[in-house]
């Protein structure tokens, strides 16, 4: 049964994949369509809302600089909200205002899409920041994500010198696909019992006579965007192992397609753009791959349970259940945790740092390969980088300058591809290091030994993944960690997200090359088996040791 | 010829300014506010009881909890749920994260098997199934599996006095199966469970 729900499943994503590839296409190729007739008039009324009045093509410049624009002012009204919310309406619990370094903390936390999360929903956000915060931002990051995806896509497929209106992409991705799947999705969510309200706290009497305090709120409308755009962040602390916010298996299901239908989606969309379509399922099928593996590892971990626990001569035969929800059991629990940090959305239906050593293994290696679906947009880019990187090893390897759809690859494109590779672990492995040499890193760490060391490579993996799934139990709420991981964050969006737009326009520019016979092909078996080599290497690479270190010497020790 | 080339860009750039400021307007009131308000409206409307946490009431008509929270049972005549570090506070949640080497996650389990041991003597600690001893990841779990119910009904007899079988078609009737016969788990709610034992126990 555990393994025919899996597959369940992961055959409705499947299947998905080409109508909601087609769509998302046909949102942004910007050709006359039926869906214009439904969405076009409220779209021109947004465009003169905000004065947009030419829709014409950026170039990748403007393209990066109307983005950061956009995101430096969402940052600016965030962080002013949530610093001032106490003098803010819709404010029942009587929530004080949020600390300083929190405050960063949070805010670049949601416009990067990461969602990790130092402050517990329940004790630190009223509703009104809930609202106008937090749901806002897990609308707008998400819709940049998508953005610069669709960007690039557009940048490595076209021709000529622009890559598209970044905020024509903005709002078509708000009015097209966000909005309408949201709430969509809140009204499932809710009809299956996630609470949906403004009331306070309630109290209630218990069967037993003592009084209990149920934190409640609008949670379905933050449930829905927060999966739907692979944000994460919960309503509540325990996120979506909470049982308002996750009550049932079926609303486990409906979360684990919201946030991973769009991601497995957009390598067919790549496809359509590409004009070849096995361009996109190269792509697919090297992410669903990696992703079975993964998948494959943290169930049997899981259900092989605890050997530390096995040993005390209890019935341990339903796996390992510390950290995990009753009504998921193992299987819901393991898919949950593989999709999450595939997709890059980062909330937790089980507590990830409760997971046995390899169990936890896979969300940590998912995160740093960063390129298993991943979130908006994001695991498709990063992808079709490692595929340039594929070109190019194999292009030295022959000796011919390497082709991608039909674009030479060149010194410019190879940097650029690099630095966006790199920075990644550069930004993880950086700051564990030196996390671990000051006390104030030291501090937070809760678990003796190697658990430890995962603990916080987690962390800034998370953070750079812009993921915001967390090793929990880490005493994450001080300056010193709101501020790192802040900054992590930071670099983790902004710099590969503009190291790809160059990339983009770059290449968007170049003569095509007209294929030949002896043209290096990306459209088949041979180059996915190249494209997952490409990236296993390069991950084994820089991350193997750190890996070592933490949860495999932990697995070794327990047994 | 430059000037005049440079002036439009320059404008350009001013007009992008201000077109980000109005979206960030926009976008902040259409999906932090209409959005969520929206979405309560129709919730409020169409499904109140789910909206407003699956209330749950006794026989007289009191609200008792929520059936998607767990509660705290300390009386062993009833059936108890899972660990929580957190107690079934429910103003917040979570657990304490510990590691599975963490050597306190290991004395609380052999801490749990000898409370076991006291309050059960007839049934050995072989059948004491895992997620009776171990925290769930909210701290609010409100389920327990069907096998974590069936250990408890030697003790619960033998307190109150209603007989196994009884207490054995009371844990069938709240179990409940995989959501559409596929997902999830075979669960039992313990609050649903606990205010019929109460009611046999008036």
């Amino acid at each position: 049964m555990g393994i025919l729900q899996i597959l369940i499943v992961l055959a409705v994503v499947v299947l998905l994949v080409k109508p909601l590839g087609t769509y998302v296409y046909h949102v942004f190729s910007n050709e006359p369509n039926r869906t214009d007739r439904i969405f076009g008039a409220f779209e021109r009324f947004i465009y003169r809302l905000i004065g947009l009045k030419d829709r014409s093509g950026m170039t990748w410049r403007k393209y990066a600089l109307t983005l950061l624009l956009t995101n430096i002012v969402l940052v600016a009204f965030g962080y002013a909200i949530l610093r001032l919310q106490k003098f803010m309406p819709l404010n029942p619990n009587g929530m004080d205002n949020m600390e300083q370094t929190l405050t960063f903390n949070t805010i670049i936390s949601f416009i990067t899409n990461t969602n990790l999360q130092d402050y517990s929903g329940e004790t630190g956000l009223s509703y009104f920041s809930q609202m106008a915060v937090i749901m806002m931002m897990m609308f707008t990051s998400a819709a940049t994500g998508f953005s610069v995806a669709i960007a690039f896509v557009r940048g490595i497929t076209g021709k000529g010198q622009t890559i598209g209106n970044f905020f024509e992409d903005f709002v078509k991705a708000h009015t097209r696909i966000f909005i309408p799947s949201a709430v969509l999705v809140t009204l499932l969510l809710v009809a299956l019992q996630v609470p949906q309200t403004l009331h306070p706290t309630l109290t209630v009497t218990t069967l037993e006579g003592t009084t209990q305090h149920i934190a409640i709120g609008p949670v379905a409308a933050l449930e829905s965007i927060k999966h739907l755009g692979t944000n994460g962040g919960g309503f509540f602390g325990a996120n979506s192992a909470h049982p308002f916010e996750n009550p049932s298996p079926l609303t486990n299901v409906i979360e684990i397609l919201s946030m991973w239908l769009l991601p497995a989606s957009l390598p067919y969309t790549y496809g359509l753009f590409a004009k070849n379509r096995k361009q996109g399922w190269v792509v697919f099928s090297a992410m669903m791959t990696l992703f079975l593996v993964f998948l494959t590892t943290v169930y049997w971990a899981e259900l092989r349970g605890n050997p530390a626990l096995s040993a005390m001569g209890i019935d341990a035969s339903q796996g390992s259940m510390e950290g995990k929800e009753v009504r998921f059991g193992i299987p819901q629990s393991a898919l949950f945790t593989a999709v999450t940090t595939a997709a890059t959305t980062g909330s937790v239906n089980n507590m990830h740092d409760t997971l046995t050593p390899l169990g936890g293994l896979v969300p940590l290696a998912e995160m740093m390969l960063n390129v298993v679906f991943g979130g908006k947009g994001v695991g498709l880019v990063n992808m079709l980088m490692y595929a340039i990187l594929g070109v190019f090893l194999c292009g030295l390897m022959v000796g011919r300058t390497p082709e991608f759809l039909g674009r030479k690859i060149e010194p410019r494109e190879m940097k650029l591809v690099a630095v966006a590779i790199l920075i990644h672990p550069l930004i993880i492995l950086a700051p564990t290091a030196i996390a671990f040499l000051t006390d104030l890193g030291q501090g937070s760490i809760t678990n003796p030994g190697p658990h430890g060391i995962s603990q916080v490579l987690y962390q800034y993996t998370s953070s750079a993944a812009n993921n915001g799934s967390g090793f929990e139990g880490l005493a994450d709420n001080t300056p010193y960690w709101n501020i790192t991981t802040g900054i992590v964050m930071l670099l983790g969006r902004y710099i590969s997200m503009i190291a790809m737009l160059a990339v983009a326009g770059s290449l968007v520019r170049k003569q095509l090359v007209a294929e030949t016979i002896g043209t290096f092909r990306t459209d088949n078996t041979l180059f996915y088996a190249i494209l997952i080599g490409t990236v296993l290497i390069i991950g084994a690479l820089t991350f193997l040791p750190a890996i070592v270190l933490g949860p495999i010497a932990e697995q070794l020790k327990l047994g | 010829m430059n000037k005049t080339a440079s002036l439009p860009e320059a404008v350009g750039g001013a007009s992008y300014a201000g077109i980000a400021i109005r979206a960030s307007v926009v976008f902040i009131l259409l999906c932090g506010i209409v959005y969520p308000l929206v979405c309560t409206g129709l919730a409020q409307l169409l499904m109140p009881d789910q909206a407003n946490g699956s209330l749950i009431r006794n026989a007289s008509g009191q609200v008792v909890g929520s059936e998607l929270i767990g509660q705290k049972f300390s009386d062993p005549k009833y059936f108890q749920g899972r660990v929580s570090s957190i107690d079934y506070k429910a103003e917040a949640s979570g657990s304490n994260n510990y590691g599975p080497s963490n050597p306190i996650l290991l004395a609380r389990v052999q801490a749990s098997i000898e409370a076991w041991k006291k309050d059960n003597p007839d049934v050995p600690i072989s059948e004491l199934p895992i997620a009776l001893l171990t925290n769930s990841g909210s701290g609010l779990d409100p389920h327990i599996t069907p096998e974590s119910a069936a250990v408890q009904i030697p003790r619960i007899s033998r307190l109150t006095g209603i007989s196994a079988d009884e207490l054995r078609k009371l844990v069938d009737m709240h179990t409940e199966g995989r959501d559409l016969g596929l997902f999830g788990e075979p669960r039992v709610n313990v609050l649903k469970l606990n205010l019929d034992v109460q009611t046999l126990l008036k």
